[in-house]
């Protein structure tokens, strides 16, 4: 009765393709009172004055909140961010006021009404305008700022964290360099895109109990700062989250929340919903980080990797929120699954005017990753080298270390040399690089290594309560969100795996609620299906457990005597003598009415072990429980005459350590490999001179359409990583991450001219072909 | 035809019922259909007609639901993803896996099933054109095209 493996179909499939699943903005009341947000139109000005009296005019608006209303500053890290802007706003889109209304016209009407003064200041438009001597300082007070999280804010300066990794002998390392390149990257902030945008409810019952219901990946985090902010216990907060309709890492930050409780209590504690406009979702709710990085590799003649030295400048926009911890995540993976013995990074994250960021699929690895993997070409270029060749000589394995220092294992890392080996194969490398057609088009192919470990924070944790039904099927109750990626069917996969049953007869709900399940950190960094999987097979252990010893009793046997399978706990030997689980999940009854075992309750928890912070003079430390890497492959056909270019086939070898459902996984990860070439093809937000994003409409910020992908093709790889269930490493995000580099190579290789930017629109190619600026 | 100059009752015809709201000249198609009659199964995701999320039926045809205002569907038959049980559409896009989190899939479904009752014979060429429109952040498009060339019998 396997069912790991298998290709299991979702739970909540049939639900999806009827319409009939209820996201949070599904919830439709005549009571429910309507929040809008007011923004801001400069990209960094002081606020002079807000006038809300047309407003107050409107009728139907009940209340209106501004930055006066709140005296406390957020953030993830560092707590920077105030939740509407008080004294100034610092980009383009920040929240101002918000507006409350007793309907969603009144409350955009009211919106419309209040006038904000400003007074404009400069606005620093880029991480280089940031750094430079004399430059526009966005936090005056960054010093006095609290400090939740290790993060080493510069005073008087734009820099909101520095991270230093610092790995062998620098002197050694380019010493025995005889051929170096060096080159600089530029990739512009971007955003998510889930086609659900951002939607909170709050409301506060007359006893003070808080609920809050959001499109959230961090239902939990929202209890926490709910309660940290307005000085609320965390026991008298309950925390709602359905099926999330795309989030990406979007949806980690806590924003949102914390107005829509504001507004609640603006009207008295009635229900306020409050939801994002395209627009807003773009730029007033946090994006993806921009990167310019400076790398210089050192290798010997013969393609040995001798020294890395890196400096990653991360563009988080106005606040530091999860930048920060990018930044970190970014430092921690610098080098790429290369073997390096001598690497010195800095990692930057730099406060610009440009709306602020968050984690997002791949958590910053593919911006750094096409900063390296296109030096790699540039380097193999110099060697005279086969770019395969000299990614499959340099490839990290076993025995080697990680920039921060962790011994490298099979369990802990894989195997990324048979990743190269497998993708070099189905994007057929042999073929060669560049093949001209007869019509003068060029089909080139680019190559792309990948790895990431997690950077959860050291005590991350999750749980699992495990409850029956009268029929003998099961509750699988956790607190991790179903975001699309297909986590609760995985649990079910597992539960139903580890106690041999049907995994038909393994429920799980969509919803989560911090009242009811188990804490589960947050349902980001592809670790679901590790932390969760975790304590569900603990869960798991625990009910078989109390089978054998309650049926031990019925049988009259040892417990070691039995065991259980298909609904069943029966006699190892004699199979068939055994006890329906159905007369034991609700304790067992002798005929005579007597009673024993009661309920059977599965519970299971699980933390994240031996993960350290990294030391912050040299980034020793272990931010992570294990590796997957992989290795991504992109061929394209480009036209030389006009530099448009089609995306023929998009390739992913991963090592997924051991693939829970083949049906879900090749799926993800092709979603999020699309999602890389859009991204890297065509994505970035535009901004004026003076900071003002243009592009704040899916009109303007174009992604992928249907018919313009690529043929894709995914493999999996299973070296088991031993502590995970199963042998599962994390999976999903990491089909993102080589993307935007083989991408990069393939149409650098193609025009002949070396592409160190993002997106690879042809007028990129053209004005890097042209030399134009 | 049918004038409205203030807020006022507008009888529907969705999924095959009568059905009457109270609407503001103003209110979209999307608007009545989700906040007066509760049909949330049609999404909004953008309401500047470039996703297609909220695709419902006039007539059969695919229409974006933002784009239209609720007193022009007076007369015409409105179809959304929850009238439609049963398509092709939707048993091949669970057999292809052809979603993630669902928040953009009623537009698809809605839109291939239109795609399937008015050209069953589409070529590649109609099938990438009626497709273009609708976005998906989640998938790679490649499971979402096996499941209409699957629904028409390809």
């Amino acid at each position: 009765m396997g069912a790991v493996g298998t290709g299991v179909p979702r739970k909540e499939a049939k639900d999806k393709v009827t319409g009939n699943i209820k996201f949070v903005g599904d919830y439709i009341s005549p009571g429910l009172m309507h929040a809008r947000l007011v923004t801001g139109t400069y990209a960094h000005a002081l606020l002079k004055n807000i006038q809300t009296a047309a407003a107050w005019r409107v009728p139907g608006v009940k209340a209106i909140v501004t930055g006066k209303d709140c005296s406390f500053l957020t953030g993830a890290y560092l707590e920077d961010r105030p939740p509407l802007a008080a004294d100034k706003v610092r980009y383009y889109g920040e929240p101002v006021a918000l507006v409350v209304a007793d309907s969603e016209l009144a409350a955009k009407q009211g919106a419309e009404e209040v006038r904000i003064e400003y007074e404009p200041l400069p606005a620093v438009n880029s991480v280089h305008d940031a750094l430079r001597p004399g430059a526009p300082r966005i936090h005056e007070n960054l010093g006095e700022y609290r400090r939740v999280k290790p993060v080493f804010p510069e005073t008087n300066s734009n820099i909101a964290d520095r991270v230093k990794v610092r790995k062998g002998d620098m002197g050694k390392g380019w010493a025995g360099s005889e051929i170096t390149v060096e080159a600089s990257f530029h990739l512009p902030q971007s955003d998510h895109v889930a086609m659900e945008t951002r939607c909170v409810r709050a409301e506060i019952a007359p006893d003070g109990r808080v609920t809050i219901h959001s499109s959230s990946q961090a239902p939990f985090v929202i209890r926490k700062l709910i309660s940290r902010y307005f000085l609320i216990d965390t026991g008298k907060i309950t925390v709602i989250v359905p099926a999330v309709g795309g989030s990406f890492g979007g949806k980690a930050a806590v924003q949102l929340e914390l107005l829509a409780y504001m507004a609640s209590q603006a009207v008295g504690g009635r229900q306020v919903k409050l939801v994002n406009t395209r627009e807003q979702e773009i730029i007033s709710s946090p994006g993806r980080i921009g990167l310019d990085a400076e790398v210089r590799l050192g290798a010997t003649k013969e393609g040995q990797l001798m020294a890395a030295e890196i400096t990653y400048l991360v563009d988080g926009g106005a606040y530091s929120d999860i930048g920060a911890v990018m930044t970190k995540s970014i430092a921690a993976d610098c080098t790429g699954p290369y073997k390096i013995d001598n690497v010195q990074c800095d990692a930057l994250c730099v406060y610009t005017n440009h709306p602020y960021t968050t984690s997002y699929t791949g958590f910053g690895h593919a911006s750094y990753t096409f900063a390296i993997e296109r030096t790699l070409d540039m380097l193999a270029k110099k060697l005279k080298m086969d770019p395969w060749q000299l990614r499959r000589m340099n490839a990290i394995a076993p025995g080697d270390t990680s920039p921060t220092l962790t011994g490298l294992t099979t369990s802990n890392l894989g195997d990324t040399g048979k990743c190269l080996d497998r993708v070099k194969q189905l994007i057929n490398w042999d073929e060669g690089q560049v093949v001209t057609g007869q019509d003068g088009k060029i089909r080139a192919k680019g190559l792309s290594a990948l790895w990431k470990t997690s950077s959860t924070p050291t005590d991350a944790r999750s749980g699992a309560i495990l409850t029956f039904n009268p029929d003998g099927s099961l509750n699988i109750g956790v607190g991790a969100v179903e975001i699309g990626q297909g986590s609760k069917t995985n649990l079910a996969v597992m539960a139903a795996e580890r106690l041999k049953m049907d995994v038909g007869k393994v429920h799980v709900m969509m919803e989560v609620n911090t009242h009811a399940h188990p804490e589960h950190f947050k349902t980001v960094a592809s670790m679901t299906t590790f932390m969760a999987g975790r304590a569900v097979l603990e869960a798991c252990d625990d009910i078989i457990h109390q089978l054998l010893s309650m049926a031990s009793i019925v049988l009259r046997c040892s417990p070691e005597d039995l065991d259980v399978a298909g609904g069943r706990v029966f006699l190892t030997d004699n199979p068939n003598m055994y006890v329906d689980i159905t007369e034991l999940v609700h304790g067992y009854k002798y005929e005579n009415g007597n009673s024993i075992g009661g309920q059977v309750i599965g519970r299971g928890s699980y933390i994240m072990r031996h993960l350290t912070e990294m030391d912050p003079e040299t980034g020793k430390g272990n931010v992570g429980p294990g590796w997957t890497v992989g290795a991504e492959a992109v061929e394209v056909e480009f036209d030389p005459g006009d530099f448009t270019y089609k995306m023929l086939k998009a390739v992913a070898v991963l090592d997924a350590g051991k693939v829970i459902n083949p049906r879900i996984a090749q799926a993800v990860v092709m979603g999020r490999m699309n999602m890389g070439l859009s991204l890297a093809n065509r994505e970035g937000l535009i901004y004026s001179g003076s900071g003002v994003v243009e592009n704040a409409s899916l009109r303007d910020y174009k992604i992928m359409r249907f018919a313009e992908q690529p043929q894709y093709t995914v493999e999996f790889i299973e070296t088991p990583q031993i502590d995970a269930p199963y042998g599962a490493r994390g999976l999903g995000e990491h089909g993102l991450i080589g993307m935007p580099a083989a991408l990069g190579n393939a149409l650098s290789a193609a025009a002949r001219v070396e592409l160190n930017q993002l997106p690879l629109l042809p007028e990129t190619i053209w004005s890097v072909k042209e030399g134009r600026p | 035809m049918f004038q409205m100059l203030d807020i006022g009752p507008l009888e529907l015809n969705v999924n095959g019922e009568k059905r009457t709201v109270v609407a503001r000249p103003a209110d979209t198609l999307l608007y009545a259909l989700r906040e007066h009659l509760g049909l949330t199964g049609t999404k909004n995701a953008c309401e500047t007609g470039d996703c297609d999320v909220c695709t419902v039926l006039i007539d059969g045809w695919p229409v974006k639901s933002c784009h239209m205002l609720a007193v022009e569907a007076v007369g015409h038959q409105v179809n959304t993803i929850e009238g439609i049980k049963g398509s092709p559409v939707q048993t091949a896009f669970l057999a292809k896996e052809a979603f993630q989190c669902g928040y953009c899939t009623p537009g698809y479904i809605v839109t291939a099933h239109a795609l399937l009752t008015l050209h069953p014979d589409a070529e590649d060429e109609v099938i990438n054109e009626w497709l273009a429109g609708n976005l998906c952040r989640c998938t790679g498009y490649q499971e979402i095209k096996e499941a209409v060339l699957m629904a028409l019998g390809r």
